[in-house]
């Protein structure tokens, strides 16, 4: 067993833990969002970021993927995560405005301006449509393509899958755009869905512009092509 | 490209338990590109899933998706080699070749890329064509390189080797002289770098004649041992990006800044006389 102290709090955990279990553990809340349950932690988006250390030592690492340590301080509301956090909020939110999730993980921690330029894209790279389909529907359909600026996520060589298993879970999990596939459950859609989105799925072309991987697609059982 | 030819590289990599970038580098080495079959034929035979295969054959950018051309030109725009001019030099490529870069030219003789640091900037800006070094090009010089590819740089390399002259030289990384006056070999200043085989470690002195196979080291080596070279100031490996152009050798080159311009490189193998000469200026 390992013990560490969280915002001032004793807590003992086994090996192995994340600090981010440790401290909902404890009821401390840190908002995630490339996290969850039943997937490996990625740490891609930073924003579930806690302060350890002491003094000038003191830094910010992400929690979901930062192993608890026999005797570590961890502080998880300080100035510091605050400021960290609200940024790393304001970016995402500026790389993907459209996305319900971000919106709201972004009024719950006060952001009320948005300093950056909008990018609007599909997809901000958290992974968890990847790990979603490796991990827990074991088909590898999609993955992560190229580096850098030019990193992207979709089928190999951008063609329909031939391992898919069309569970949609990808788009489940998706916090870029999961709200397309309420659309035909209007009392489940937040804002109308896909319709609202501008093209909207169902009127684009090219199969590589959705982020939607079945094909054909089950889940609103509308036909392309 | 046929499918025997790829399923004996996947084999004889996994016979030597390589891992998957070596496959991919010899696939793009024979057919000058990594053709979609061949990477389906990769995952299958690999046991690897399509999405990985394809992740790591997009990641690096040596890795190209689409057929290149018989030549292939990268022009670095690194920091370094930016502010000297490589974005006239990329503009004047393009523009003799009419294509832009990442692209191939119709006859399929030039595919025109560009690179973001070469680790060479104390010579920026630098071109390479065909993994041949030209430094300091300027556009005026664009049009003799594309020449003298085309004529065959290989060729071109013979003849400048029968030369015979006394080389000072730097290090590519922190450019420090690397002549060592106080221990002369051949009547001349000799080249003074640390070297590493075998789990020894120590000074090694060779002659700066051109052509002189002369050495002088702190421990024996073994004849046909591949050595490490690093510069005795900034401890960098002195290896550059291209093998031993002796068809039975193959092992690393040694890169070395010549002070008047240009790159000599030596082979790393005890008792090989591999080595190239690429001079500023000489016969371009
Ligand atoms: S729908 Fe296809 S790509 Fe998406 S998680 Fe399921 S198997 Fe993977
Ligand atoms: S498609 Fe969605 S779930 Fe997948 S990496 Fe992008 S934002 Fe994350
Ligand atoms: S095509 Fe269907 S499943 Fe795919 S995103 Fe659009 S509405 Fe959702
Ligand atoms: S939840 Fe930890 S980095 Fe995304």
């Amino acid at each position: 067993m390992i013990t560490l102290t969280i915002n001032g709090l004793r807590v003992e955990v086994e090996q192995g833990t994340t600090v981010l279990e440790a401290a909902r553990f404890l009821g401390f809340p840190i908002p995630t969002l490339c996290h969850m349950e039943g997937l490996s932690p990625y740490g891609a988006c930073r924003l579930c970021v806690v302060e350890i250390g002491e003094g000038p030592k003191a830094k910010l690492v992400s929690s979901c993927t930062y192993p608890a340590e026999e005797g570590l301080r961890v502080r998880t509301a300080s100035a510091r995560v605050l400021r960290a956090r609200k940024m790393v909020l304001e970016l995402l939110l500026a790389s993907c405005p459209q996305s319900k999730v971000i919106q709201d993980l972004a009024s719950a921690h006060q952001v009320r301006q948005q300093r950056f330029r909008q990018e609007h894209e599909d997809c901000i790279l958290c992974g968890l449509c990847v790990r979603m389909c490796e991990e827990q529907m074991m088909a590898k359909a999609i993955g992560f393509r190229g580096r850098g600026s030019t990193r992207s996520l979709g089928t190999p060589f951008d063609i329909k899958s031939e391992v898919c298993r069309l569970c949609g879970g990808c788009i489940y999990v998706c916090p870029a755009c999961q709200l397309r596939c309420t659309y035909t459950e209007p009392d489940k859609a937040i804002c109308g869905g896909c319709a609202n989105l501008s093209p909207p799925c169902v009127e684009k072309e090219r199969f590589d512009d959705m982020m939607c991987y079945m094909n054909p697609c089950v889940a609103c059982e509308i036909v392309k092509d | 490209m046929k499918k025997e030819e790829v399923l004996s590289i996947i084999d004889k990599h996994r016979d030597q338990g390589d891992g998957l970038i070596s496959v991919l580098e010899e696939i793009q080495t024979k057919y000058s590109y990594l053709p979609a079959e061949a990477l389906k034929l990769v995952a299958e035979r690999t046991g690897r899933s399509a999405v990985d295969v394809y992740s790591v054959a997009t990641f690096y950018r040596s890795f190209s998706l689409k057929p290149r051309g018989k030549h292939l030109c990268l022009v670095c725009q690194g920091t370094a080699c930016h502010v000297r001019g490589a974005p006239q030099v990329e503009k004047e490529f393009a523009r003799q070749l009419q294509v832009q870069p990442g692209e191939t030219t119709p006859d399929r003789e030039f595919t025109l890329e560009t690179v973001n640091c070469l680790g060479a900037c104390a010579l920026g800006p630098v071109v390479v064509m065909d993994g041949h070094y030209f430094s300091n090009v300027r556009t005026s010089r664009v049009k003799s390189i594309l020449d003298k590819t085309r004529a065959g740089l290989d060729d071109a390399e013979l003849k400048a080797d029968l030369r015979d002259f006394v080389l000072t030289v730097s290090c590519p990384r922190c450019n420090h002289s690397l002549m060592d006056p106080h221990h002369p070999i051949d009547g001349s200043p000799s080249i003074k770098v640390t070297v590493a085989t075998e789990g020894e470690h120590g000074w090694l002195r060779l002659s700066a004649l051109y052509g002189s196979f002369t050495v002088e080291s702190e421990f024996g080596i073994r004849t046909d041992a591949v050595v490490d070279f690093f510069c005795p100031h900034c401890h960098a490996v002195l290896k550059g990006a291209s093998l031993c152009p002796l068809p039975q050798c193959r092992a690393p080159m040694v890169s070395m800044i010549v002070r008047a311009g240009g790159v000599v490189q030596i082979c790393s193998r005890r008792g090989c006389k591999g080595h190239m000469l690429d001079l500023n200026g000489s016969g371009v």
